[in-house]
């Protein structure tokens, strides 16, 4: 045995997973697993497939299944869909009932649209000051812009929860705002914004704006500036070239950030629940009230049902969106 | 570009962070004061420190959200990379659209969504297999190791689109199996884009409040759970100064995986420029030859 020191880690390592693997695929479970024409790529593949198949893909059928169920005082306070009855008789009961409730009653389709709206003006606006900022940091010379980037990452990493927690003590009757208001004499009473719908924009917007900015940043760095100097040499104003040639070729990351704005604004909960008014209707409070609070799980299942049925479209987009922008697959 | 535009993108930028920032500063500075009426200054003060401190349900609270959040991004990491793996690498096959369906859509899927269907599959779990075996700190791991794997998946996927193939095609040319190749060559490749992912899960999972709401059982309240009833009764100045703890964890991790990163880039940059050195070399001398 020679000392320690005379195989450097990195050969050793590199002995460990040779010997490792090899004894693995000559094996006989590898040798059997190969005759199966399962490859070393199929199982790869499989491992994460069978998670989301699990975690992912299941829930949303037992979430349709319990939506057509109904509410019972128990634990699960469901009815089971299926039941044995008698002489071995698959009986399968569904109950609409939850979907009707769902459509007689004026306040599940108010928080579906007001949240739609609520976010729908929350993305715009988050357009409108990130594109801006996207535009701005990737112009800047490389070194900023990493700096710039780094700035518009971190507060998207310290706690949501908490960033939302501030806006509280900024907003509030005699938070900073109308202190420092009043400290200056332009007002005399203080202006009542939280727990209004301007404190909820507030709220989506600071907290997406990073969402927004980084796939129109991705987009606008890639631009090809030779374009804007060939307009500008054919007489283009920089406006105009903006309009004609940056715009138009930002739109996929215009989309992008949209959607990864929207999509997750239309269901949110924390916003409107720390900022909003109480009497505020959003979807996401009304699904998390009918879930903790009145406990019925059936018209919670058909109310995210509903809500997935909203989205799905979206959803699709940006799936596309995404695969294209990562790549895809290569080649 | 001509001056006469770049003061509006300075004016974006500074009016772009300062509406980021400003709530930031806000909270750490008002975790320094001594009045209870978090936004009336009262004059230095880091009691609001000790009274965190103090509190048992919010230390205790701390823990399980810290050892949750560890085990989930590591599990995230694991999976993400092999789905990354399988999206960019192993060209189309069957199934493939719906794994890269399963795997972005919990990025924008709206989380009382996915808090809900998760719940609802472990409660049907339960009744059909007996496990998992009521709810709380293992059913929340399964649920965030779920949501963070997607960010995995996208920030490793869209590194192995931006390198290479060259250097793994090489690594098989020399008679290294696949795995092999992975482990020697494409893992510590994508060694920077794995930690940051690993940093994203763990943060994406400490500050859960939604999902985490749905799948806890009895007796296992994370933090933000805790934060979230104490903030729903008003402002109060010992968050303030959980807040300034968070904040400067998080602002010294990401400047030391900012300069482990670079670090490891370079050596990375410079060892791929030495391969394609000796590769050119090589053809130089077989052309000649």
């Amino acid at each position: 045995m020679t000392g320690p020191g005379a195989v450097p880690l990195g050969q050793r390592i590199n002995f460990w997973i040779e010997d490792g693997l090899g004894a693995i695929v000559r094996s006989p479970v590898g040798s059997r697993l190969r005759r199966w024409g399962v490859t070393g790529k199929a199982l790869v593949a499989s491992v994460p497939y069978l998670w989301l198949m699990l975690f992912f893909l299941i829930p949303f059928v037992i979430v349709l299944k319990i939506s057509f169920s109904d509410s019972v005082i128990a634990m699960p306070p469901y009815q089971p869909l299926f039941s044995w009855a008698a002489e071995k008789v698959l009986e399968i009961k569904i109950n609409l009932g939850n979907y009707a409730f769902l459509i007689e009653d004026n306040l599940y389709w108010k928080a579906y649209l007001n949240s739609i709206f609520v976010a729908g003006v929350s993305t715009l606006l988050c357009l409108l000051i990130g594109y801006p900022m996207a535009y701005a940091i990737a112009r800047a010379n490389p070194a900023t812009r990493n700096v710039l980037l780094l700035l518009v990452i971190l507060p998207f990493w310290t706690s949501f929860l908490l960033r939302v927690y501030a806006w509280i003590g900024i907003l509030k009757n005699n938070g900073l705002i109308n202190n420092t208001l009043m400290a200056l004499g332009v007002i005399d009473q203080p202006i009542q914004m939280l727990q209004t719908d301007f404190a909820v924009y507030v709220g989506i917007v600071y907290s997406y704006l990073p969402f927004m900015i980084l796939p129109l940043y991705a987009n606008l760095e890639k631009m090809d500036l030779t374009l804007l100097e060939a307009a500008a040499d054919l007489g283009c104003r920089p406006w105009q070239a903006f309009v004609k040639i940056t715009l138009p070729l930002s739109m996929p990351g215009v989309i992008a950030g949209c959607l990864l704005v929207f999509i997750p604004a239309v269901g949110e909960f924390v916003i409107p629940a720390l900022l909003g008014d109480p009497g505020m209707l959003m979807i996401g409070k009304v699904l998390w009230t009918e879930f903790f609070n009145n406990r019925d799980w059936p018209v919670a299942s058909a109310v995210a049902i509903a809500l997935l049925l909203f989205l799905v479209i979206p959803i699709m987009f940006f799936q596309r969106a995404q695969d294209a922008e990562s790549g895809g697959v290569h080649r | 570009m001509s001056g006469g535009r770049s003061w509006f993108r300075t004016l974006a930028l500074v009016l772009g962070f300062a509406f980021l920032y400003i709530p930031i500063v806000s909270l750490v500075v008002f975790s320094f004061n001594e009045s209870r009426l978090v936004t009336v200054w009262g004059g230095f003060s880091t009691k609001w420190y000790g009274a965190l401190l103090d509190n048992q349900q919010i230390i205790g609270a701390a823990l399980l959200s810290l050892r949750i959040a560890a085990v989930s991004a590591t599990v995230a990491v694991v999976l993400g990379t092999l789905t990354g793996m399988a999206l960019a690498r192993f060209g189309p096959f069957r199934g493939r659209t719906l794994l890269s369906g399963m795997a972005t859509a919990p990025l924008v899927m709206p989380e009382v969504i996915t808090g809900l269907s998760l719940l609802l599959l472990f409660v049907t779990l339960e009744q059909l297999i007996g496990w998992p075996q009521g709810r709380g700190m293992t059913t929340i791991i399964l649920a965030h190791v779920t949501f963070a794997m997607a960010f995995v998946t996208v920030i490793v996927q869209s590194r192995l689109a931006q390198f290479d193939e060259s250097l793994e095609e090489a690594a098989q040319d020399l008679g290294a199996r696949p795995a092999k190749v992975f482990f020697l060559v494409t893992l510590p490749i994508i060694f920077p884009a794995l930690l940051s992912g690993w940093l994203l899960a763990f943060t994406l999972s400490l500050d859960d409040l939604v999902i985490a709401s749905f799948v806890a059982g009895p007796g296992s309240s994370t933090l933000p759970m805790v934060v979230f009833s104490k903030v729903r009764l008003g402002v109060s100045p010992d968050i303030n100064a959980l807040a300034t703890i968070l904040i400067t964890i998080v602002a010294i991790g990401v400047a030391v995986a900012g300069v482990v990163m670079s670090r490891q880039q370079k050596i990375r940059d410079r060892d791929a420029q030495m391969a394609l050195a000796a590769n050119q070399q090589m053809i130089e001398s077989m052309k000649k030859g």
